[in-house]
């Protein structure tokens, strides 16, 4: 059974699983992150968050990337629990 | 050759071409395009390489690099060979996706096909090929597997191109409006592939705006079309880039079958990244990893830098000899050639041992780790995680990572990168470091330190970069920034070859630099501390007050004094007094803006000439531990010391690289002010040392 919860990339933390729920349209950034696989319907894994709090690395889509939290504002997410 | 960063193109470009670009284990490798010529049974074909992309529309530098190559009007490529990463299918298909859309021919190279089968996993070629429509072979570039038949794909498509199906699955009712644009523009005799016309629907450039006002018969329904298209929601960018993975992941999902459930053990990679990018022990690995390489550039060099001083100094004696007849030839020969050159190669192991370094960590995919590491560090200076590569390459030299600094995504982010970059301590400073380390450090503090205070200056010039970096964004360079992203690729063993390589290049490079610039500044520098000759009366007045033992060295001393170069660094002595340097240094100082490493020989050629030349009073090290002021008092003190090694940590004593920013931005502004700002910042640094050390009773 899944439930979910409105999320943003500021809330993710070490382990969650999300699921991108939509996108900003014609916004340079978003637009990259969409490119890099992050399109709506699509779930990751947050393998981990820097020491700092700030990059956090993920598991999409079989590859890893890593991003930070503040730079992405632009995707909405919610949780997978 | 085009394919997402860290594909395996350089790899596999190596292994078709012959050639010996640099590889590593990070994205962004490869910031230019690099071309060589590939033998195919008996013709001949240009191969390029270009920078990794993860899709056409092209944020940073080296992404234009690419996009503008695959996209060429003029010259458009014979054929796109799009290496895909086997075991991340999906997005390296979005990519094709966009090629396919250019309407190019394709070979598709699938690597890291070993890599898939670790995970228990197997990709169909022949069912790649058959969804794709195009031709694919699995290549292992390093390993040479696939490279014959990947040479005979490429052959016979050169000569029968293959161009992709070409069904995206498309937003329904996108296709015939597009279609019916596509002929009309036609008719005008504008020849667009479906492709560009969607984009220019999506996202009209001004240009093509503008173009579209002068016809309205294309303008009217190019504008009902996306009305049309708006009103049925279908107009969304995103949308696009969404079926195109989703088209991606259908045809992952039909070609790749898992064979077991490998995948729910935990990988490899993900165990060591535990461990190395962990909360605490990350940043402990990090430094331990950093002081690590500089320690044991310190002491494991040593015995080698002996043995290399032994025989230079083992050729000085040889020759000295016959050259006896003529002191001048002899000096210049022995003092100036032998012991310029000689006192530069000597530094010939360190180098190698940081080039070694610095590839193995590149190969096993530790950088973009420390990237991940270091990116909140750089963010509060302004900068991103993606600058430390860039940054990282510029301990070895700052020109490759100057270039490297086109991988970042903006054009503000990636001028701070470049203006900040030579700041971060080259190898070429190593050999002032080492000298002075050996002369005045280890001495007295034992090896420990000695291996602490090299690692410690390459920290000097990190922590001036961060306010230097935040003072130019506040300043300098305001404006928008794109967002950090950075693939982690997996752990792998490094190539040997490719470790083998870096190293065999810069060591190239360095003995080079020695057998010209340090070989011509030599001799310059040896002319003018020889010439003109002291003159015999005041020789002779010399030998008269001193005891035999002491004239020699007093006659050495006024014949450097009253030289040219004497002279000159007697002029410029009032500048760096304030730094506790005398005119001696100064001259070397100066003689070294050209290129750093000549400040060595140079040192070398002024504190020792007319030595005799046996082993012991030609080591500069002694030499400048015995130098005194007019008064007697030691020149070096542990301070002076410090503060030449952090004016050459600082300053921008390197031509090179200020011609390649000058080629990298464009403008002489950049070079100038970099100059300016770091020259500036060096001596400001280097007084403060020393007026400081003095206030401390030093």
């Amino acid at each position: 059974m899944t439930t979910s919860r409105a999320l943003t990339f500021a809330d993710l933390k070490t382990g969650m699983y999300a699921r991108v729920t939509g996108v900003e349209e014609n916004c340079l950034e978003s637009r990259r992150l969409q490119e890099m696989g992050f399109t709506v319907g699509t779930e990751f894994h947050v393998v981990k968050v820097a020491p700092l709090g700030d990059p956090i690395e993920i598991d999409l889509r079989g590859y890893r990337i890593c991003l930070r939290k503040r730079e992405c504002a632009c995707i909405e997410l919610e949780a997978i629990v | 050759m085009v394919g997402n960063p860290n594909a395996g193109k350089t790899t596999l470009f190596n292994a078709l071409t012959g050639s010996r670009q640099k590889v590593a284990n990070y994205p962004g490798v490869t910031v230019e395009r690099v071309s060589s010529q590939m033998r195919l049974g008996d013709d001949i074909v240009e191969c390029v390489d270009i920078p990794g992309i993860y899709s056409l529309t092209a944020a940073s530098e080296d992404e234009r690099v690419a996009t503008s190559a695959i996209l060429a009007k003029d010259n458009p490529p014979d054929l796109c060979v799009i290496v895909l990463d086997g075991t991340n299918l999906e997005r390296h298909l979005f990519l094709f996706t966009q090629i396919a859309e250019a309407g190019l021919p394709v070979v598709i190279a699938v690597t890291m096909t070993d890599r898939l089968e670790a995970h228990g996993k197997e990709l169909s070629i022949a069912a790649l090929s058959a969804e794709l429509g195009v031709d694919c072979v699995a290549v292992i570039g390093h390993k040479e597997k696939g490279i014959a038949e990947l040479k005979m794909a490429i052959r016979r498509n050169l000569r029968e191109p293959k161009r992709p199906a070409y069904d995206f699955g498309l937003p329904e009712g996108l296709e015939a409006e597009l279609a019916e644009l596509r002929d009309r523009l036609s008719r005008l005799g504008v020849d667009a592939s479906l492709g560009e016309v969607r984009h220019s629907l999506y996202q009209p450039t001004e240009e093509f705006s503008n173009f579209l006002r002068d016809f309205p018969e294309v303008s009217e329904p190019y504008r009902t079309a996306r009305e049309k298209l708006e009103a049925a929601d279908l107009l969304r960018p995103s949308l696009d880039v969404q079926s195109r993975y989703k088209w991606a992941k259908d045809i992952q999902e039909r070609v790749v079958t898992r064979l077991s459930d490998a995948k729910l053990r935990k990988s490899r990679t993900d165990r060591i990244d535990q461990i190395l990018i962990h909360r605490v022990w990350g940043l402990a690995i990090f430094i331990g990893v950093m002081y690590l390489v500089f320690q044991s550039i310190y002491t494991l060099a040593t015995p080698v830098m002996d043995w290399i001083e032994g025989g230079f100094s083992w050729i000085a004696d040889t020759v000295s000899p016959p050259l006896e007849s003529n002191p001048d030839l002899k000096s210049l020969i022995v003092d100036g050639l032998i012991g310029g050159v000689g006192g530069m190669l000597v530094f010939l192991p360190q180098i190698l041992i940081l080039f070694f370094f610095i590839a193995v960590l590149e190969g096993t995919g530790y950088l973009a780790r420390a990237a991940f590491l270091m990116d909140r560090l750089l963010g509060w200076a302004g900068l991103n995680g993606r600058a430390f590569i860039p940054l990282l390459s510029s301990f070895a030299c700052a020109i490759p990572g100057i270039m490297a600094a086109r991988v970042m995504p903006d054009a503000k982010s990636r001028l701070a990168t470049i203006l900040v970059a030579p700041l971060m301590s080259c190898s070429a400073r190593l050999p002032v470091y080492i000298i002075l380390i050996g002369a005045f450090i280890e001495p007295t503090y034992g090896p420990f330190w000695a291996g602490f205070t090299l690692f410690a200056m390459h920290f000097v010039g990190m922590a001036v970069a961060i306010p230097v970096v935040f003072v130019l964004n506040r300043k300098v360079l305001k404006g928008r920034r794109l967002p950090f992203l950075l693939e982690l690729p997996p752990y792998q063993w490094p190539k040997w070859r490719d470790v083998w390589l870096a190293m065999f290049t810069r060591g190239k490079v360095f003995v080079k630099t020695a057998g010209t610039i340090i070989v011509f500044m030599s001799a310059l520098i040896w002319a003018l501390s020889y010439y003109p000759r002291l003159s015999p009366v005041e020789s002779a007045q010399i030998l008269k007050v001193e005891t035999p033992e002491d004239a020699d060295k007093k006659i050495q001393e006024r014949q450097l004094e009253q030289s040219y170069l004497g002279r000159f660094g007697k002029a410029i002595e009032p500048v760096f007094v304030p730094a506790g340097f005398d005119w001696r240094i100064s001259t070397a100082i100066l003689s070294a803006f050209p290129a750093r490493e000549t400040v060595v020989p140079s040192l070398g050629i002024i504190f020792s000439l007319g030595n005799e030349t046996d082993a012991e009073s030609a080591d500069l090290r002694t030499a400048m531990q015995e130098a005194t002021w007019p008064d007697g008092r030691k020149l070096f003190t542990v301070w002076t010391a410090a503060g030449l090694m952090v004016f050459f940590a600082l300053c921008a004593q390197c031509m090179a690289t200020l011609a390649t920013v000058r080629r990298e931005t464009n403008s002489w502004k950049w070079p100038v002010f970099m100059f300016c700002y770091m020259t500036g910042l060096a001596y400001l640094a280097a007084v403060l040392i020393h007026q400081l050390s003095r206030l401390a009773g030093g």
